[in-house]
């Protein structure tokens, strides 16, 4: 379908769109559409979106579910995947569709559940923040995403909660056709509050999936908020994911965003420190092969002093596959004594591998310290046969240095049980196995 | 016979450095090669263990009946040839304990026999660590990453110790090295050596010879073996220089 499609679609289901959207959500569609009308999808011929856009994705025609059919029992022998070990509080979306698997209260004040939902039962807090960060971006999909989506999850941690156990949402791509899914999450963490997210992108059966998710997550001053977000889908899967973060003062925020299989992905990550004292630390790695496209586009921007950032981003990239770095680190005037460093590290395992990488830094104040580098290389040969001479083999050694490689982005998730498990999957997934959640049908 | 070396030709880039060396060792033996800056004395080491650098135009080598030219550097390790690097390289991220639990365990798949239990494996480890004077924080870091010149060549004697090499290459084992870290490494060295195994010590200088004794000294020279002597030579070449052969030999 093309854009005109889209345009079409929209006016004919208006109707459909906001009988079964977020009456929070709602509100901002109109507005939204006329922006992305303007803007349409992007063009190789968009700086933002060069190495990587969707064109030819978005030529296929994908059915969408805009009367959110709850797709629950159709896709209940699904509900198994998990990391074990971790102890979660597990939520569904399927394509865009909330699936409501569990009534369990959660302790404490802290509210769980569909953003439809909390639309009526915390309309102040929902309208309070919802579209506040994806209006501001200028992005197309994350406009067509605010056009389209019309539910996703709900979180609410109240001052001074420090969450138990980690959310998990499992984002499930499922469908017997060709299929989008647009899906908008709203995240608001109270004062003096702790909450980690991780966030499992899966894809099943071989349908081409499209889906577009927006993530807005406000965190309140002196509270921790962590955020993992782990891909393993399909070659048939394009999947544009927009985090978008408000962090306000003495906050900390970590992000890891983990890629081990996908068709094509764009991750794109907007840091808003807006207040002093802040801490936040953004990293992600990348396993690809085969045509994998990955493309990471960041934005940590310090509008306050005192503030520390530091971003890490590896990929290694084998076959025919392509990597995108793009990294802003902007420091806006007044925001002195910051400390913000960039890596980009990646490593080419074949001719055809490709990595387009743009570290950048944009400094207005003039008492800081910033730094950022990319680095491109191979497998260090001297290393290998080191490692060869004490009897190791040549697969088993490039295996411990690829490991060794990406070691420093899985260290540093927060979540042992979790840590643990992506150790193993990113060990299995450069050994060529399906990294599969051990119990997750959807991967099997 | 352990090692067989005839007529062995190499070459670098299509620049030929080994000219048809001759050696023979045997179990229990101690070799010292010397000679001067560029004779192939480390060209020598990385042929016998595999590097794909380096190119084989002529001549065999054979280890305890077996065919050395035919194996991969890692089925050469697993047979039981180790070298000591003149340059141990840091591994980032790969930490001693997995390195050296991989290394052994592949042995011993080799050898048919199941892999070290994590306790077993610890235990050894602890022992042989004893005999390098290493410390225990070393094990704990990343392979001879941050680790000084010392630190680097103990290492090596270290793994030495938890291969347990039939045929220990010792190349420049000497250079950089303290008198006091050159006295820890030769003690591990000769604590290891055994009526069952045997050392080819590479070294540019007499004095490692001092803590090393070897039963034979070959002067290696534009890529052959010139001379060959009792550890007496060692101390000739100390005295002399190597232009005395150079003399010589014209």
């Amino acid at each position: 379908m093309n854009e005109q499609s889209y345009i079409d679609l929209y006016k004919e289901h208006a109707a459909d769109i906001n009988a079964h959207g977020a009456s929070a959500l709602n509100q901002h569609r109109e507005e939204a559409f006329k922006r992305w009308q303007e803007m349409g999808f992007p063009t190789k011929k968009n700086d933002h979106y060069r190495h990587c856009n969707f064109e030819q994705e978005l030529s296929i025609d994908y059915g969408l579910n805009l009367k959110q059919i709850n797709l629950a029992s159709q896709t209940q022998h699904l509900f198994q995947c998990d990391v074990p070990g971790i102890q979660s509080y597990l939520r569904y979306v399927i394509n865009d569709t909330y699936v409501q698997t569990s009534d369990e209260q959660l302790p404490n004040g802290i509210i769980l559940c569909s953003l439809r939902e909390a639309s009526v039962s915390h309309k102040e807090l929902v309208e309070q923040h919802l579209n506040q960060l994806a209006a501001r971006q200028n992005d197309p999909f994350a406009t067509f995403n605010s056009a389209y989506a019309q539910d996703g999850l709900f979180v609410y941690v109240p001052d001074g909660v420090q969450m138990d156990r980690p959310i998990q949402l499992v984002n499930l791509m499922n469908a017997s056709i060709d299929f989008m899914g647009n899906s908008r999450n709203l995240i608001v963490i109270g004062k003096n509050a702790k909450c980690q997210v991780l966030v499992c992108d899966h894809a099943s059966g071989t349908p081409h999936y499209f889906s577009n998710r927006v993530t807005e997550v406000f965190i309140g001053e002196n509270s921790s908020y962590e955020h993992y977000k782990l891909e393993s889908t399909s070659k048939q899967m394009s999947n544009v994911s927009s985090l978008l973060i408000h962090q306000s003062a003495n906050s900390s925020f970590l992000g890891n965003l983990i890629t081990l299989h996908n068709g094509k992905t764009r991750n794109n990550v907007h840091i808003d420190l807006n207040g002093s004292g802040c801490d936040c630390v953004l990293c992600g790695m990348v396993i690809g092969d085969g045509h994998q496209v990955v493309d990471n586009s960041t934005v940590i921007n310090h509008n306050y002093p005192n503030c520390h950032s530091n971003e890490l981003f590896k990929y290694i990239l084998g076959e025919s596959s392509l990597g995108i770095f793009n990294g802003l680190l902007k420091v806006q005037p007044g925001a002195q004594k910051t400390a913000a460093y960039q890596t980009n590290r990646n490593l080419l395992l074949s001719d055809n591998a490709d990595i387009k990488t743009r570290p950048q830094l944009e400094i207005y104040a003039d008492d800081v310290k910033c730094s950022h580098g990319a680095t491109t290389g191979q497998l260090d040969e001297s290393a290998l046969f080191y490692m060869r001479q004490r009897g190791i083999s040549e697969e088993e050694a490039r295996l411990l240095l690829m490991s060794a490689f990406v070691n420093d982005v899985v260290e540093n998730i927060r979540i042992d049980a979790l840590k643990d498990k992506i150790h193993l999957l990113v060990d299995k997934r450069l050994r060529g196995e399906k990294a599969k959640c051990q119990s997750c049908s959807a991967c099997k | 016979m352990m090692l067989e070396i005839k007529d062995l030709h190499a070459s670098i880039n299509g620049k030929e450095i080994l000219k048809g060396v001759n050696l023979n060792v045997d179990k229990g033996e101690v070799h010292a090669i010397m000679g001067p800056n560029g004779a192939g004395k480390s060209t020598l080491s990385a042929v016998l263990t595999g590097h794909p650098s380096y190119t084989v135009t002529q001549g065999e080598v054979w280890f305890n009946g077996k065919n050395l030219l035919e194996m991969s550097p890692e089925v050469r390790a697993r047979e039981g040839i180790f070298l000591s690097f003149q340059y141990p390289v840091e591994i980032p991220g790969v930490s001693m304990v997995n390195f050296m639990r991989t290394a052994v365990n592949e042995h011993r798949k080799y050898n048919n026999l199941p892999p070290l239990s994590a306790s077993d494996f610890l235990r050894i480890m602890r022992e042989k660590k004893e005999l390098v004077e290493m410390d225990n924080k070393l094990t704990n870091r990343s392979v001879n990453e941050g680790f000084s010149g010392g630190e680097k060549k103990r290492n090596e004697i270290f793994q030495m110790a938890m291969l347990e090499p039939k045929l220990s290459i010792l190349d420049e084992t000497d250079s950089g090295l303290d008198i006091d870290a050159l006295r820890i490494v030769a003690n591990g060295v000769n604590k290891l050596k055994t009526s069952e195994n045997a050392s080819l010590v590479i070294t540019h200088y007499q004095r490692l010879l001092d803590y090393i004794v070897p039963d034979f000294v070959h002067v290696l020279y534009n890529g052959q073996i010139v001379k060959t002597g009792p550890k007496e030579l060692a101390l000739e070449l100390e005295e002399k220089g190597y232009d005395w052969i150079k003399q010589e030999l014209v």
